[in-house]
C-alpha cells in the first residue's frame, strides 16, 4: 500500500505529460471530426466515407497504430525534412486524435442528422442562411450529443494513451511498462490508478459540460470547461521548468529491465559529467535502431546478434570477431551512426529449461531435444516466433514443437515454474537462470549468433569525443556475472531494488 | 394576366412538378393588400406547394411570384424570407432559447436587436403575458406556443403573413380563439394574409376570398358569402357542405331535446 503511494507521488512529471497528450489529442480529434460531421450530415456519401474510415481506425489495436506512425513520419522527412520528430509526442499525438476521431463523429453525425425537422423548417421559413442555421440552431440543439462524444473519446484517449509509452512519449504507462517488465506491482498499479483517475475526473468534468448544455444551464457548462481548462494549464505550467533550456542527451532502451538497467547506468555516467540527460524507455526492438539512426534518440544498447540477423539481413554466423567489425562497418556506412564498443558481456538467446525436467528428458543440448520437441510446448517473449534467430535455430535442428506459446519476457520465466511451457527462449544474461535452477541447452550447431552487448551512438553525436570519452570506462567492463545480479535485483520477488539502485551498484562494480 | 402593381401577391401562370406528378399546373391570380385568403383543399391539392413558393421553401417549376410587384426568384431567399412572416402547423419554436429569444429571431438574422418593450408589446398583441419572456417553449401549452409563434412571424415587420394549417394542432377551443385573434391582428396592423388549411368552416368564418384547390388548380375563388349562397361549382359546394351539414345536425338536436 505504502509502496503505491510512494510511487503514485512520483508520477508528477507522466501525468502532466499524460494530461497535455491527451487534451492535445481530443482537441485535434474535435478539430477535424466536427467540420467533418456538418458536412458529412449534408452528404449521405461523405457520411458514409468518413465513418468508415472511423471505425476502420478504430479496429486497429492502439499498440499496432501507435507503432505505425513511426515508419510514416520517417517516410515523410523526405517531404518535411530531417527535423520531423518519429518519436514521441508527434505520433503519440496523431495516432491519439485518430483514435478519438470516431466516437466524435459519430455522436455528431447522428445529432445533426435527427435534429427535429420542424425546427430546420421554421429556420428556414424565417430566412436563416444555412451559416446561421448552423450556428443558431443546429449546433445548440446537437451540442449534448456531440460533448457525449466528446466524453467518450476523453476516457478512451486517456486510457489509449498509456501506450505512448512504447513510442517513447512519457505517459502513465512508464511506470505500467516498467513495472511489467519487472514485476513490480505497485508500480503497475500506480500508473493504473492514476490513469483511471484521471479518466473518471475527465469524464466528470466533461459530463458537467453536457449536462449544462443539455439543461440549459450555462454556469454549469462554464464550470466544467473552467476546471478542464485549469487541469490541462496546471500540467502545461509544471512541464515548464526552468533547466529545460539546453541540449538534452536522449537515452532509449528496449523494454526489458538489462535495457532500464544500462541506460540507467550510462545516464548517470552522462550526469555526473555534467550533461542533461532523458530517457526513452520501453521502446520495441525494431524501434530502438532506427531511432537511433534518425537522431531521435542519441545513444541506445543493442546486441550484436540482433543487428546482424535484423539490420544486416545475415542468416550465417560468421563468427564473433567477423561479424563485430562487419556491424561497426555497416552502422558507419549505412548512416554514420557509431559503435562506441562493446560493454563485455553477452546476453545472447538460449533454450533454457528446469533442470529436473531437462534431466528427465534427457535433453542437454537443442539437439537433444529435437527429439522430443513434438510433446513439448516453447514458450518465447513476444518478438520470438518471428525473429530470424528462431527460424534459424529452427531449421537446423528440424525443430517442431506441440505447442508455441508467447509470453511478455517476465512472465516466460513462470511459465517455466508453472508448467505452462516446457523450455523458453531466455537470455542469458538474465538472473533469473541462475536463480530459477534452469539450464541452458548447450548449441552444437552454432545456429544461434552471438550477441554481444555494445554501446551505438546516434550519427550526430558519433564524433562527439567528450561524449567517448566519459563512456570509456564503461567499455569492456560489466562482465556477465555482474550485469546477471543487477538484474536479479530487479526481478527478483523478494526484496526488489529499483531500477536506479542496481544501476548504481552495477557502476559501482565496475568503475570503483 | 395583366401585371397588377398594387397588389400585394401575384401568381402568374406558377406551377410546380415533381417529375411526372403535378402539384401545382399553372395558377394565376392576384392578391389585393389588406386581404384575408384562405387557400382550402384535400391534402394532396397543391395548397401547401403553393404557398411555399412565396417564400421559395418551393422553388417554382414554372411562372412567377411578384410580392408587392418584384419577382421572388431576384431576391436573395433569406432576405425574402425576413420579410414575410411565417406560421406553420409544428411551430417550431426553438427549444434551446427563450421566448423573447425566439420572438427577437429574424430581427437577429438581420443584426439588430429586439428591444424588450417591442417584444412585451409583441406578446401583448397576441395575448400573452410578457413575464413569459424569460420562460422556454416547453413549459408552454400548445395555444401559447402558437401564439408565440404568431409574434415570432410579426416581429419581421412584413406586411405579408403565410400560414401553413397554422391552428391544426390545437384543441377546437384554443384553435377558435387563436383565429378570432389571429384575424383581428390582420385588420389592425393592416397585413395580406394567406392562410393554408383544411377546415372549410375555419376559412368561411376567418376570410374573407376563398380559394378552393383540387389537384393542382384553383377550381373556385369566391366570397364566403358567395360559397354559401351556393357559388364556386361542385368541388368548392363539396366542401361547404360539411360545415353546413354539421352546423343543420345541431341546430335539430338543440330543438329536439329543448323543453
Amino acid at each position: 500500500m505504502n509502496d503505491i503511494l510512494t510511487a503514485l507521488l512520483r508520477l508528477g512529471p507522466q501525468l502532466a505529460e499524460h494530461v497535455l497528450l491527451s487534451a492535445a489529442a481530443v482537441a485535434l480529434g474535435i478539430a477535424v471530426a466536427l467540420p467533418l460531421a456538418v458536412w458529412a450530415s449534408r452528404s449521405a456519401n461523405v457520411a458514409r466515407i468518413a465513418l468508415g474510415f472511423a471505425s476502420l481506425v478504430q479496429t486497429i489495436p492502439a499498440l499496432a497504430l501507435l507503432a505505425l506512425f513511426f515508419p510514416l513520419l520517417l517516410a515523410l522527412r523526405g517531404v518535411f525534412g530531417e527535423g520531423l520528430p518519429t518519436l514521441g509526442f508527434l505520433p503519440a499525438w496523431l495516432a491519439l486524435a485518430l483514435y478519438a476521431l470516431l466516437p466524435i463523429l459519430r455522436n455528431a453525425v447522428t445529432a445533426l442528422t435527427n435534429v427535429d425537422a420542424e425546427m430546420i423548417e421554421a429556420a428556414d421559413g424565417l430566412g436563416m442562411t444555412s451559416w446561421q442555421k448552423l450556428r443558431l440552431v443546429e449546433a445548440p440543439l446537437a451540442a449534448p450529443y456531440v460533448m457525449a462524444g466528446i466524453r467518450t473519446a476523453s476516457v478512451w484517449t486517456i486510457g489509449a494513451a498509456t501506450l505512448a509509452t512504447t513510442i517513447g512519449q512519457r505517459s502513465l504507462g512508464d511506470p505500467i511498462f516498467a513495472g511489467l517488465q519487472t514485476q513490480n506491482w505497485a508500480l503497475v498499479l500506480a500508473g493504473c490508478i492514476a490513469s483511471a483517475g484521471l479518466a473518471l475526473v475527465a469524464d466528470a468534468l466533461l459530463g458537467l459540460i453536457e449536462r449544462g448544455f443539455a439543461k440549459r444551464r450555462k454556469m454549469l457548462s462554464a464550470i466544467g470547461a473552467i476546471l478542464a481548462l485549469a487541469g490541462v494549464g496546471a500540467a502545461a505550467l509544471a512541464l515548464m521548468s526552468p533547466d529545460d533550456q539546453g541540449e538534452r542527451i536522449v537515452i532509449g532502451a528496449k523494454g526489458f529491465s538489462e535495457q532500464y538497467i544500462l541506460a540507467r547506468a550510462i545516464g548517470m555516467t552522462l550526469q555526473e559529467a555534467g550533461y542533461a540527460v532523458e530517457y526513452r524507455e520501453g521502446l520495441g526492438s525494431a524501434v530502438v535502431h532506427s531511432a537511433l539512426t534518425s537522431g531521435e534518440i542519441d545513444i541506445a544498447v543493442d546486441y550484436t546478434g540482433t543487428l546482424w540477423t535484423n539490420q544486416l539481413g545475415r542468416t550465417d554466423n560468421s563468427g564473433r570477431e567477423a561479424m563485430y567489425d562487419a556491424i561497426v562497418r555497416w552502422e558507419a556506412e549505412t548512416s554514420g551512426t557509431k559503435v562506441l564498443g562493446r560493454l563485455g558481456f553477452e546476453n545472447a538467446y538460449g533454450f533454457a529449461m528446469r533442470r529436473d525436467r531437462a534431466q528427465a528428458l534427457g535433453a542437454r543440448s537443442i539437439a537433444d531435444l529435437a527429439r522430443v520437441a513434438p510433446q513439448l510446448t516453447m514458450g518465447g517473449d513476444p518478438e520470438w516466433f518471428e525473429r530470424p534467430e528462431w527460424i534459424g535455430v529452427r531449421d537446423a535442428y528440424g525443430l517442431q514443437f506441440g505447442e508455441q506459446r508467447t509470453f511478455s519476457p517476465t512472465f516466460m520465466y513462470n511459465a517455466l515454474t508453472s508448467g505452462d511451457a516446457d523450455v523458453i527462449s531466455a537470455y542469458t544474461s538474465d538472473g533469473r537462470i541462475a536463480a530459477g535452477d534452469l539450464v541452458v541447452l548447450a548449441d552444437p550447431n552454432a545456429a544461434l549468433p552471438n550477441y554481444d552487448a555494445i554501446v551505438l551512438i546516434s550519427p550526430d553525436m558519433a564524433n562527439d569525443a567528450r561524449i567517448a570519452a566519459t563512456l570509456a570506462p564503461l567499455i569492456g567492463a560489466v562482465d556477465v556475472d555482474t550485469m546477471r545480479e543487477a538484474n536479479y535485483a530487479v526481478d527478483r520477488e523478494q526484496n526488489k531494488w529499483p531500477v536506479r539502485r542496481a544501476a548504481r551498484w552495477l557502476l559501482d562494480e565496475v568503475t570503483g | 394576366m395583366a401585371e397588377n402593381a398594387a397588389s400585394a401577391l401575384q401568381f402568374d401562370a406558377i406551377a410546380r412538378n415533381y417529375g411526372d406528378v403535378v402539384a401545382v399546373g399553372g395558377v394565376s391570380l392576384s392578391i389585393a393588400p389588406g386581404a384575408f385568403v384562405a387557400l382550402v383543399g384535400a391534402s394532396g391539392s397543391g395548397k401547401s406547394t403553393l404557398l411555399k413558393m412565396v417564400n421559395r421553401l418551393v422553388e417554382p417549376s414554372a411562372g412567377r411570384v411578384l410580392v408587392n410587384g418584384a419577382d421572388v426568384m431576384q431576391i436573395p431567399p433569406s432576405q425574402l424570407r425576413h420579410s414575410i412572416g411565417y406560421v406553420f402547423q409544428g411551430i417550431g419554436l426553438f427549444g434551446h432559447m427563450t421566448i423573447s429569444e425566439n420572438i427577437a429571431i429574424v430581427p437577429r438574422l438581420e443584426g439588430r436587436t429586439l428591444p424588450g418593450e417591442e417584444i412585451a408589446k409583441l406578446l401583448e398583441l397576441v395575448e400573452l403575458d410578457p413575464d413569459m419572456a424569460a420562460r422556454y417553449p416547453d413549459e408552454l401549452s400548445g395555444g401559447q406556443r402558437q401564439r408565440v409563434g404568431v409574434a415570432r412571424a410579426l416581429a419581421g415587420d412584413g406586411k405579408l403573413l403565410l400560414m401553413d394549417e397554422p391552428f391544426g394542432a390545437l384543441d377546437p377551443v384554443t384553435r377558435d380563439a387563436l383565429g378570432e385573434r389571429v384575424k383581428r391582428l390582420h385588420a389592425q396592423l393592416g397585413l395580406t394574409t394567406v392562410m393554408v388549411t383544411h377546415d372549410m368552416a375555419e376559412a368561411l368564418l376567418l376570410a374573407d376570398r376563398v380559394l378552393v384547390m383540387e389537384a393542382g388548380a384553383v377550381v373556385a375563388d369566391e366570397t364566403p358569402a358567395a360559397l354559401l349562397g351556393g357559388a364556386g361549382g361542385e368541388a368548392a359546394q363539396a366542401l361547404v357542405a360539411v360545415p353546413r351539414a354539421q352546423a343543420k345536425a345541431l341546430a335539430d338536436k338543440a330543438q329536439g331535446s329543448a323543453p
